[in-house]
């Protein structure tokens, strides 16, 4: 008998890296074990070849878990050699458990602490990601926040100087599909910051290549032209956790005022090196990340400068405020914080409305004719068919499930056995203890406290629809806050 | 399903300590390969679970590799198979759980599940400490019952050095 799968390992380190949002895709042509688990996300993966016996397995195993593992984002570099992000070396010192994802090799955990003791010493202490391998766009001109405006449902006009939000780019066609998530930052009225996921690198820079030049040539753009750049010198890492302000404070310049950064700011400031009164060039601090926890993401203009603050951070901290951390924790870590990855909570087909993300659309761009693609099918969406709207048929919701962890792919059904959902991640809380996970689920069923049932390997386990974040965010939003 | 929520709780709580005796826990995955049941022929598959059999090649005991269980990382959860179930080699007959992924276990040979090892439903972490060990208080899966078919299957496996080989080979990509 031939049999040609491994252990199959499921919805594997997810993690992933993104100001708030970003991602991780699978890595669709991952065989064997080791790979399966170091590789990428997948879930329940199957392998290239089917032996008999797996197929007889089908039987009574949810046929999509493995159909759904095919789907792969691998215009992703997936032939191209894997890239290396500045701190390639130094997670190699650290003891790094090393994956291609996203086109990288990423470190998924660290020889000093495991998955959740990493995922744990976030929530109560700090952990360094390195996040390098997203993209990070600088979008300028004079029409780039309406050419932003066309793209997203975002109001990059009305937004702050130094303020981001969470986005979607949306597809061209008008569905609402979603082309990927992305933090979008005002640096000035015609310029800005956009971070976005490594695994849709090729995908997004197709998309958006196609759209400048159709924004550019439009008649009546001459004086509204908008050009990109992509920051591929610079480095990005997070910091994450309760310890994140005061560890770095002890590198701002003193008369930095970190306690007025609140969530979703950015400022331009150089660091200083501890003991060796050298400044490092400005780099970008934006608080937020992808934690749910206080924090910071930092991008820095050039790959040595990357390390050097890498390794001040971790050395004004101390090992026992700060640790890496790898894609492993992060994956948790973003599930326990409600937050999507796309590729799996989110996709081509996917809505905003669908995937619970309506808030992130500012009211003023509600309407049908607010000028995003997809602004008419979405402000259908907005209004539930109770009042007159489309509404939608499916919604991302929480899940917390008893017994077995429910992983990507799991259908969600009800007591009678009637599909009515399906898992798209989950993993065994570390911070609760309990089996968390998110999905779609028909309209009508997403309330909170509804009872419904994930199937595990082919076994009903009890779930209720739940309320997200699963731990409760600590974002610092100021002093009254 | 109280048991298996005890059985998550105890398995963070043995995660945190393992901070704290941290040299104890790793020396664990130091081990060589071979280190229990040194009556008993001991066999491995590409999919990383292994098999002793007895002296009399009529039962087995099942189990995932060390390197499978160290790749995994902590464990939070094992399906244990049912007992009385027949299976063929390469059946799905359980699966083991870490927070970042799960891994079907596929039986290594033709066989009738005879037992299953209840104390992985409280300590699942045993899988990390002792993977390969199939004694009491060990991180064995299931005793199994050979047939005929189970027995060319068996012989068909890898030993423990080939196995060792296998691994390095797949660490390397």
């Amino acid at each position: 008998m031939q049999r040609s799968r491994s252990i199959a390992v499921a919805s594997a380190l997810r993690g992933v890296c993104r100001s708030q949002t970003q991602t991780w895709t699978r890595n669709a042509a991952v065989r064997r074990f080791i790979s399966t688990v170091v590789a990428a996300p997948v879930v329940q993966q199957p392998k290239s070849s089917f032996s008999a016996s797996v197929v007889r397995q089908q039987a009574v195993r949810p046929t999509q878990i493995r159909t759904q593992a095919r789907r792969s984002y691998a215009s992703s570099s997936s032939n191209a050699p894997l890239q290396k992000t500045a701190l390639y070396d130094l997670h190699l010192r650290y003891g790094a458990k090393m994956v291609p994802f996203g086109g990288f090799h990423m470190p998924v955990q660290y020889s000093s602490l495991s998955v959740i003791q990493s995922h744990l010493f976030t929530r109560s202490h700090a952990s360094l990601f390195d996040v390098g391998h997203m993209v990070q766009r600088l979008f300028s001109g004079p029409g780039a926040a309406q050419f932003l405006e066309r793209i997203t449902p975002s109001a990059a006009s009305a937004l702050g100087e130094h303020r981001s939000t969470l986005s979607c780019i949306m597809h061209a066609d008008g569905s609402g599909g979603i082309v990927d998530d992305t933090i979008v930052t005002k640096l000035t009225a015609d310029k800005f910051y956009v971070v976005t996921n490594a695994a849709c690198r090729d995908k997004d820079n197709e998309y958006l290549r196609k759209e400048m030049a159709k924004w550019n040539a439009e008649p009546g753009h001459e004086s509204l032209q908008v050009k990109e750049e992509q920051l591929s010198e610079s480095g990005l890492i997070a910091l994450q956790g309760p310890e994140a302000a005061p560890i770095l404070s002890l590198l701002l310049p003193k008369d930095f005022n970190l306690r007025g950064l609140l969530f979703g700011h950015s400022a331009y400031t150089p660091l200083m090196l501890p003991g060796s009164n050298t400044q490092t060039s400005p780099v970008l601090i934006s608080r937020g990340g992808y934690t749910g926890e206080d924090g910071f993401e930092i991008s820095i203009p050039s790959p040595a400068e990357t390390v050097t603050i890498t390794e001040a951070i971790l050395s004004a901290g101390g090992p026992e405020k700060v640790q890496l951390a790898g894609l492993g924790a992060r994956d948790s870590l973003r599930l326990e914080a409600g937050m999507c990855l796309y590729g799996h909570d989110l996709d081509d087909t996917t809505t905003p409305v669908e995937g619970a993300l309506s808030w992130i659309i500012p009211k003023e761009r509600r309407g049908p004719d607010a000028g995003y693609y997809g602004a008419e099918k979405i402000a259908k969406q907005l209004v539930p068919k109770a009042k007159g709207g489309e509404g939608v048929e499916r919604r991302r919701v929480g899940l917390i499930v008893e017994g077995a962890p429910a992983r990507e792919g799991y259908p969600i059904v009800t007591a009678e056995g009637e599909k009515v959902g399906v898992v798209t991640s989950g993993c065994p809380s570390p911070s609760l203890g309990k089996n968390i996970a998110m999905g779609y689920i028909k309209e009508g069923l997403h309330k909170v406290g509804t009872e419904v049932q994930v199937v595990v390997r082919g076994k009903p386990k009890k779930a209720v629809v739940s309320k997200m974040p699963f731990v409760p965010n600590k974002y610092w939003r100021g002093e009254s806050a | 399903m109280a048991s298996i929520a005890r059985s998550l709780r105890l398995a963070r709580l043995s995660a945190v300590s393992a901070t704290i005796r941290a040299p104890a826990y790793r020396a664990v995955f130091i081990r060589p390969f071979s280190v229990t049941a040194s009556n008993a022929i001991r066999k491995y598959t590409k999919e990383h679970e292994w098999i002793d059999i007895s002296a009399d090649k009529k039962t087995g005991v099942v189990g995932i590799s060390e390197y499978a269980a160290k790749t995994l990382g902590d464990i939070v959860y094992v399906e244990l198979p049912e007992e009385g179930l027949e299976v063929q080699a390469g059946d799905a007959i359980g699966a083991v759980e870490s927070v970042k992924s799960a891994a079907d276990i596929y039986s290594p040979v033709a066989c009738k599940i005879t037992q299953v090892n209840l104390l992985l439903e409280e300590k699942p972490g045993t899988v990390n400490q002792v993977p390969e060990d199939d004694s009491h208080g060990g991180g064995w899966i299931a005793k199994v019952q050979l047939t005929e078919q189970g027995l060319k299957d068996f012989e068909a496996l890898m030993d423990a050095d080939a196995y060792a080989e296998f691994t390095a080979a797949e660490s390397d990509h």
